[in-house]
């Protein structure tokens, strides 16, 4: 699919680029904090990025515990999307990813208190 | 159909050195027999346990490297919880996501490849995107 965007449209060939601050204003647009409850905005919300998106992890592995950590909560929740800005796919991949190392003891299903 | 796979398993940490090392090569060699090849063979040594298996808080973590079929997997499986030491495993299919890796790094080459335009387009793209941050 993304071939095809950039077939059609050959000037700007890094059409994939362009398209990436545009999904992620998405959240901001649809986002609760965005359009308030009618007030006047008082702070401004930083913009979340898929990191994974930002950074161009391909492969988000079980192995690397240490990544995976940042998007497990201290109780060993996987904290979801609208909090991390994780984009869907990823997210889908760092879900089954963070429970194959909760299968082999490499991350908890849940921390003790 | 020959597929790659992963497998992942904790040895008690009682366990010595000699004696994982021998457990390692019986089971490369339960995997040729059956028709398969370890490709790679890695200790990952001792490590903490998020959770208590079997009454250990540590273990020691083995990676094996397979190229086989579902067969050889579920052979090595079926050894792996008879064996005595073993106290937990899992096995991950690696290749699609192998596949699907390769795919995406050669279209960021060619995409690379195409950057005389890219290059000129994309620093005007760029401020904008970072004004509204």
């Amino acid at each position: 699919m993304a071939d095809e965007a950039v077939q059609q449209t050959p000037a700007p060939a890094p059409s994939a680029r362009p398209d990436r601050p545009e999904r992620s204003e998405r959240p901001r647009g649809g986002g609760r904090e965005g359009s308030g409850p009618g007030g006047p905005r008082k702070y401004f919300r930083r913009k979340k990025v898929c990191k994974f998106c930002v950074e161009k992890i391909d492969v988000i592995n079980y192995k690397d515990v240490r990544l995976l950590g940042q998007f497990v909560a201290e109780r060993g929740k996987i904290v979801p999307r609208r909090l991390t800005g994780v984009c869907t796919p990823h997210q889908r991949r760092l879900s089954t990813a963070i429970k194959q190392a909760r299968n082999i003891a490499l991350l908890p299903f849940a921390s003790r208190y | 159909m020959i597929r790659k796979y992963e497998v992942m398993f904790i040895v008690r940490p009682d366990v010595a050195d000699e004696d994982i090392e021998k457990l390692v090569s019986t089971l490369q060699s339960n995997v040729t027999a059956v028709g398969g090849k370890v490709v790679n063979a890695e200790r990952m040594g001792k490590r903490r346990l998020a959770y208590i298996v079997g009454g250990f808080g540590e273990g020691n973590y083995v990676l094996l490297v397979v190229e086989g079929t579902g067969e050889v997997i579920h052979e090595l499986e079926r050894r792996l919880r008879v064996s005595e030491p073993v106290i937990k495993f899992l096995s991950v299919r690696t290749d699609e996501d192998e596949k699907r890796h390769s795919k995406i790094k050669k279209l960021r080459e060619s995409r690379v490849k195409r950057s005389p335009q890219s290059a000129a387009a994309e620093p005007p793209a760029a401020p904008p995107a970072a004004a509204t941050v």
